[in-house]
Order: structure tokens, then C-alpha cells, then sequence
């Protein structure tokens, strides 16, 4: 059953997000601009000069202080939320550690663009695979549709009593962020059923003196990191779970930490994250179409990574190709070998392709994808990978002679 | 000292070192604000000499998250208190000079410039002390410490200190102030006052350390006195509405009786050359005294008491 189609309009994903995040109702907003984000900070400050939203908007000096004003606000037990992109995302880096280190949960979109140098305003996921290991959630969304939900459902899990952790909803810059799409959007009385106000289980205040930040040593910090490492696990279940949940309320289901496309009896499985998902939603069609039997899985939730999940779905497949927006300079794609990490326990371990597809903002075509299915059914016929890391794309005509093989 | 603790809400047990006169500045500035304050350090010897997993020495609400954030994380609380209605609550950092002077600059300079009311306080003890006494914005001119060290070449730290009380007020901030906790009673009016006033608020604290100063760990105090004596520390109040108050020096001693206490000064007096340098200190001292008229103030009611302190150093 679905509520949406009463409110339903064309609006650019940034507005989508705006939309979300003022649903949320959250008390403390520090805004910092950077591009692409502004939209999304520009849409919530019209909504809190209206009057629509009711929360200490902040303008801060940099977006080390955006993160760290998260931090003061949820220490003292106010839903807080803010957005950045590429360098602003790294220069928070450090905050991102303490606040999921320090369990609260506060809101992050992470409007994906490359990491300098050189600088570039494209979109990959470099930026946010950067803050992978800080115990901060991370979810990939498809579609400005997924953004709004996904946003809302954001909140739900970073406060969840099991979880307590940072969410960073992660969007593709243009491709989402700019662009129009239909967005079905949700009255404030269903919001406030699903996402009722934070309720902290502590916070800073002089009726109840605790201290946040404690030094510990040799003999306290693994602990710590457990605990945490533990949440972050524990958040599989809740990201589930919230997903069905919305879906059983508001109809819309874009995946709990992966979703899964004509993966039946496929012979090659795509695996992305992003609004490429999209574009290999299509492809897959038409290359079944075709009569190649390829198949897709979306990695939803790349932080906790879906694991099980992954081993489960990849079970069968003789082939995976990762299309991915994000390098380990010195080893390969980061997504590619957590993918292969996952499968390297099942009983029956795949060909994993790792393909550069998208990265540096470079435009992947449904030829780009012809391509990778051509190479992972190579791989099968040879029954192995040449290449751990395959640059897709690479314009071999300007690079340096004899750089390029 | 009993009665200094019965309040509860910084007690004995914490870390410091033997000597300390930080611990005097939190006390000082406690006995201002009451329980009803919340606390942000940044990372520092205050931080981890007070919290010490599972223990803490704190009976006020207290956050720490990194060295370059806390005037960042007190906007957040100050934020969060107004949504949560909480007017009456106030919020206080205290911070030591490499995170204020340096690392955290931008961050305190946000605070002051947006106008939120939280009362900034760094308690100055002229380098980084934490990590083991490295030179900072706050260290003074030709002292030694272990990145600023004397040689052939250069004798001790050739850059004088930072002027931040002059930055913080530059910000049109309502409330700037320095102390030392040679006058604890200094300290808590200042906070006092300061808490009164809504708005970013800025009070610097002298605050001797043995161990990166080099002197008798029973001299903190005579050393922080002395520092004000000289002229080399000036004590004073300011602010856009508030017309310049300093603590008169009836008799400015010279500044070799501050610099032969301390272990970071030494250097100066065995060098040949140091009498050279020496003056140079006293100029530093000789300008403060001249451009905030510390020896000619007339004596107000309020430092006429200040004023018999100091004569009987």
C-alpha cells in the first residue's frame, strides 16, 4: 500500500534531500558551502527563513567545524544533520572518527565528487570511501526517489538504541544532486509515525554530569573500538529491518544492504553502487535481451558491507564484474576487493573482475557495459582474471607515450 | 582546602602534575560558573589528566572530541541547549594555547565572529605542554623549549607571542579579559562578569608549568606573580562597551626577577651575549607597562585591593 502518488512531484534530487532532512525535523543544521552540495544547504535555509523548518541553521568557517558542531549538538541530545562533498567530507575526516567513536548519531549526505588532485567537480565515490573505516554507516542511493527515502530511514538507523552510530547517506553530485526526477514525498503525520522525536538514552547535562571523550589506555581502548566495531555490525540488521518497515508503511523498497536485479540463473553479476545502479538496470535488460544471462546486485550499504549477504547472492555466479568509482592507489578498486574479501570464505568462489567505471567522473555508456560483460565472459572461457584493476574508458591518445599498455 | 573542594565539582584525584596551576584556574573558573555549566576541553593535559577512563574528575558536564574542534563542539552544545529550551545553562571551554593560539584559531574565530554565547577561556602555559613542551603561538620571545632550542645560531624562540586578547577583541566580542592564577579571586570575578554578558566572551589565564618552565614545583604561584609584576603579563579587561581596566603595578619589577626562576630562561644569563637579549625582554615588558599604563593607572576602588596584593609580594 502506498501513500505516495497524493504527493508526488518533478524536483531536483538536492530538493528531495531538503525535503527529507525537514521531515526529520532535526534541531541543529551546520551548513558549510561546497559544490555539489549548495543546493541542498540553500533549500533548508529558505525552509528555515519560512518559517517550514524549525532548527539552529549555522554557517560555520569550515566543514571541520560543520562536523564538529554535529558532535556538540548530539553530545547534547539534539538530532543534528549536515551536508558536504569531496574535500569537505576529507577535511571531516578526523571529526567522523570521534562522533562514531563517541556514539552519536547524527545525519551526513555525502554528495559525491573526486577527491584533488587535480581538482575536478565529477562525481566518483573516492570522497566517501575515504571515511569507510571510522565506523560511520554509509549508504549508497540510486535515485533522488531512494534519496528521500533513504534520508529518512537514515535517521531511524543512526538512532536506533542498537546502533547509535553516524550515517552518511551518499549521492552521486549531478547525477543526483542536480538532477529532476519524480519524487513521491511523505505527509509530516507519517514522517513523525516512522521517525518519532530523538530520544537520547544520555546527553550533556548538569542534572546528570557524565563526560563525553574519555583518555583510555592500553587497557580500556580495544574495548572501546570493540564496542564499536560490534554497533557497526549490529547495524545489518537494523538497516533490514528499517527498509521493510518503510516499505510496509509507505510502499517504497530500494534494498536493505544490497538489492538484487535478474540475478537468477545469471552467468555474469554486475556489482555497483550509486546511480549507476540505474543505468545497469537498463543494460541488463537489454543485454537479456540479447540473450546474455547477466544479472545485477546493488551494494546499498557499503558500511557494514553486506558479507552475507554478497556470498549469498554471488553464490552461484560464475563470474562477477565490479563497476567501481573508487581506487587504492598502490592495490586496486576498493569496492572489488572488499567484494572479493566477502566471497574468499564461500564454498564456491567466483571470477572477480575490478573495473574503474565512472571514476573521474568519466561517462559509462551501455557500450562501456558491453564491454565489461564481454571481458567477465573472457574470464570464465580463460578461467581467470588477467587484470586486478582495469581502467575502462582511459583515453590512451593523451597519456604520456609508452605509459599506457 | 577542604572547603575548596566541597562544591563537588572538580575533585581531588585527577592527574596533574605536582605543581600544576592548572588545576587552580579550573577551580577558579568552577567557583564562577556552578554546576550549572557545561564543559568543553579540547585534547590537552587538562583532558587527559581529568578523564582517565573509567575515571573522571569532573562533577560538571564535561565533553572532549579533538585538539582543533572544542570552540566547534561548544557551538554544537550552545545550539542544542536553545532547542532544548535551556537558557540557564552556560557553556564554557577551557582550553590550553596550542589548540587555542594554534590549531583550533579558525574554529574560535567562527565562534567569536557569529555571536554565540559561550565563554572561551585558555588557560596559557605557553607551549605544548602534552606532547612534551614544544614551542607554540603562545611562547615567548627567546624562551627554550624542545623544537625552540638555544644554540649557536638562534637563543631560544626568536618570534614574540601571539597577541590573541588583542585577535579576540579585533572580533568586536563583548568581553575580553586576561588573569593569572597568581589571583584566583582575579580569575572568578572575571568569569563572573563574563558570564553575565551574552555573547562570545574571550579570558586568557596565565598558568605556570614546572615542568616545561623549569622551576620548583612549590613555585608556581611566585613565578605566575612574578610574571604580572614584570609587566611582561598584563592583566586586564576590555571590551567595545567596556573601557580598558588594567591591574596597576605600583612598582614593575625587572623582568629578570620572573626570567631567573624558570629553566626556560637560563640560557639568557649564561650566554655572553645575553644581556643583549635580556633587554630585548625587558623592552617587551617596558611597552606593556607604557601602552596600557600599568604603573600609572590610578588605583581604582576594585585594584586598590589588587594593589596591596601586589605590594606584599
Amino acid at each position: 500500500m502506498s501513500f505516495h502518488s497524493k504527493n508526488m512531484a518533478v524536483m531536483e534530487g538536492s530538493m528531495a534531500i531538503a525535503r527529507a532532512v525537514r521531515d526529520a525535523r532535526p534541531g541543529v543544521i551546520p551548513v558549510y558551502p561546497i559544490t555539489p552540495q549548495t543546493h541542498i544547504v540553500e533549500f533548508l535555509a529558505e525552509m528555515v527563513a519560512n518559517g517550514e523548518l524549525d532548527a539552529q541553521y549555522i554557517r560555520v568557517e569550515s566543514e571541520f567545524s560543520a562536523a564538529s558542531v554535529l558532535f556538540g549538538a548530539a553530545a547534547a541530545g539534539v538530532r543534528a544533520y549536515t551536508a558536504s562533498a569531496s574535500q569537505g567530507l576529507a577535511l571531516m575526516t578526523e571529526v567522523i572518527f570521534s562522533l562514531a567513536g563517541s556514539r552519536l548519531p547524527v545525519v551526513l549526505t555525502g554528495c559525491n565528487r573526486q577527491l584533488s588532485s587535480p581538482i575536478s567537480l565529477q562525481p566518483d565515490h573516492q570522497d566517501t570511501v575515504l571515511l569507510r573505516d571510522s565506523g560511520i554507516i554509509e549508504l549508497y542511493v540510486e535515485s533522488a526517489q531512494e534519496a528521500y527515502d533513504t534520508h529518512l530511514q537514515a535517521f531511524k538507523i543512526a538512532e536506533h538504541p542498537a546502533v547509535r552510530l553516524p550515517v552518511l547517506v551518499c549521492v552521486d553530485g549531478y547525477v543526483l544532486t542536480h538532477v529532476f526526477e519524480p519524487v513521491s514525498t511523505l505527509y509530516q503525520e507519517q514522517v513523525n509515525a516512522f521517525l518519532p522525536p530523538y530520544q537520547p538514552q544520555e546527553y550533556l547535562t548538569p542534572e546528570n554530569p557524565l563526560i563525553y571523550g574519555a583518555y583510555t589506555d592500553d587497557q580500556t581502548a580495544l574495548e572501546m573500538h570493540y564496542l564499536t566495531y560490534q554497533a557497526t555490525l549490529r547495524a545489518k540488521s537494523v538497516i533490514e529491518c528499517v527498509a521493510r518497515e518503510y516499505e510496509s508503511l509507505f510502499g517504497q523498497y530500494h534494498g536493505g544492504l544490497i538489492d538484487t536485479y535478474r540475478l537468477d540463473d545469471a552467468e555474469v553479476a554486475l556489482v555497483a553502487m550509486g546511480s549507476m545502479v540505474s543505468t545497469l538496470r537498463e543494460a541488463v535488460d537489454r543485454l537479456r535481451r540479447q540473450g546474455r544471462r547477466v544479472g545485477l546486485v546493488k551494494v546499498r550499504s557499503y558500511r557494514p558491507f553486506p558479507t552475507e549477504a554478497l556470498r549469498d547472492a554471488l553464490a552461484k555466479v560464475p563470474a562477477v564484474a565490479v563497476l567501481e568509482k573508487s581506487l587504492s592507489r598502490g592495490f586496486q578498486g576498493v569496492l572489488s576487493a572488499d567484494v572479493k574479501a566477502a566471497l574468499y570464505h564461500a564454498a564456491r568462489r567466483p571470477l572477480v573482475l575490478g573495473l574503474m567505471a565512472g571514476y573521474g567522473g568519466r561517462e559509462m555508456t551501455l557500450g562501456t557495459v558491453d564491454e565489461v560483460v564481454a571481458r567477465a565472459y573472457q574470464a570464465v572461457g580463460q578461467g581467470c582474471v588477467e587484470e586486478d584493476c582495469v581502467f575502462l574508458n582511459l583515453r590512451k591518445e593523451i597519456l604520456p607515450e609508452g605509459i599506457a599498455q | 582546602m577542604k572547603e575548596y573542594y566541597q562544591d563537588k565539582l572538580f575533585v581531588p584525584g585527577h592527574r596533574f602534575c605536582p605543581g600544576c596551576a592548572a588545576p587552580i584556574a579550573v577551580k577558579a573558573i568552577l567557583k564562577a560558573t556552578g554546576a550549572n555549566v557545561i564543559l568543553v576541553s579540547p585534547t590537552g593535559c587538562l583532558e587527559v589528566c581529568t578523564s582517565p577512563y573509567p575515571y573522571s574528575a569532573w562533577g560538571v558536564p564535561w565533553v572532549h572530541s579533538l585538539f582543533e574542534n572544542a570552540p566547534a563542539i561548544a557551538v554544537g552544545v550552545e545550539a542544542a541547549l536553545k532547542v532544548r529550551g535551556r537558557r540557564d545553562v552556560h557553556v564554557v571551554v577551557i582550553g590550553g594555547d596550542g589548540s587555542t593560539y594554534d590549531i583550533g584559531l579558525g574554529a574560535l574565530s567562527g565562534m567569536f565572529e557569529r555571536g554565540h554565547n559561550i565563554l572561551y577561556i585558555c588557560y596559557n602555559n605557553e607551549a605544548y605542554m602534552n606532547t612534551g613542551v614544544q614551542r607554540s603561538g603562545a611562547t615567548p620571545y627567546l624562551a627554550s623549549t624542545m623544537t625552540t632550542r638555544p644554540g649557536l645560531m638562534e637563543p631560544g624562540n626568536m618570534r614574540p607571542k601571539k597577541n590573541l586578547p588583542a585577535i579576540a577583541l579585533a572580533h568586536g566580542i563583548p568581553y575580553v579579559a586576561t588573569a593569572s592564577v597568581a589571583f584566583p579571586q582575579d580569575i572568578t570575578r572575571k568569569v563572573e562578569r563574563a558570564l553575565n554578558i551574552v555573547g562570545p566572551k574571550y579570558i586568557e589565564i596565565h598558568t605556570p608549568c614546572p615542568i616545561g618552565w623549569g622551576f620548583d614545583t612549590a613555585l608556581s604561584i611566585e613565578v605566575a606573580r612574578k610574571g604580572v609584576l614584570s609587566g611582561l603579563i598584563p592583566l586586564y579587561e576590555a571590551g567595545p562597551d567596556i573601557p580598558l581596566k588594567v591591574r596597576p603595578i605600583r612598582k614593575p619589577e625587572p623582568v629578570t626577577a620572573y626570567l631567573k626562576l624558570q629553566g626556560r630562561f637560563k640560557h639568557l644569563f649564561l650566554r655572553p651575549d645575553g644581556e643583549q637579549w635580556i633587554a630585548e625582554i625587558q623592552a617587551i615588558a617596558d611597552d606593556n607597562i607604557r601602552r596600557l599604563g600599568l604603573a600609572s593607572q590610578p588605583p581604582t576602588q576594585e585594584a586598590d585591593g589588587i594593589a596591596t596584593d601586589l605590594s606584599g609580594a
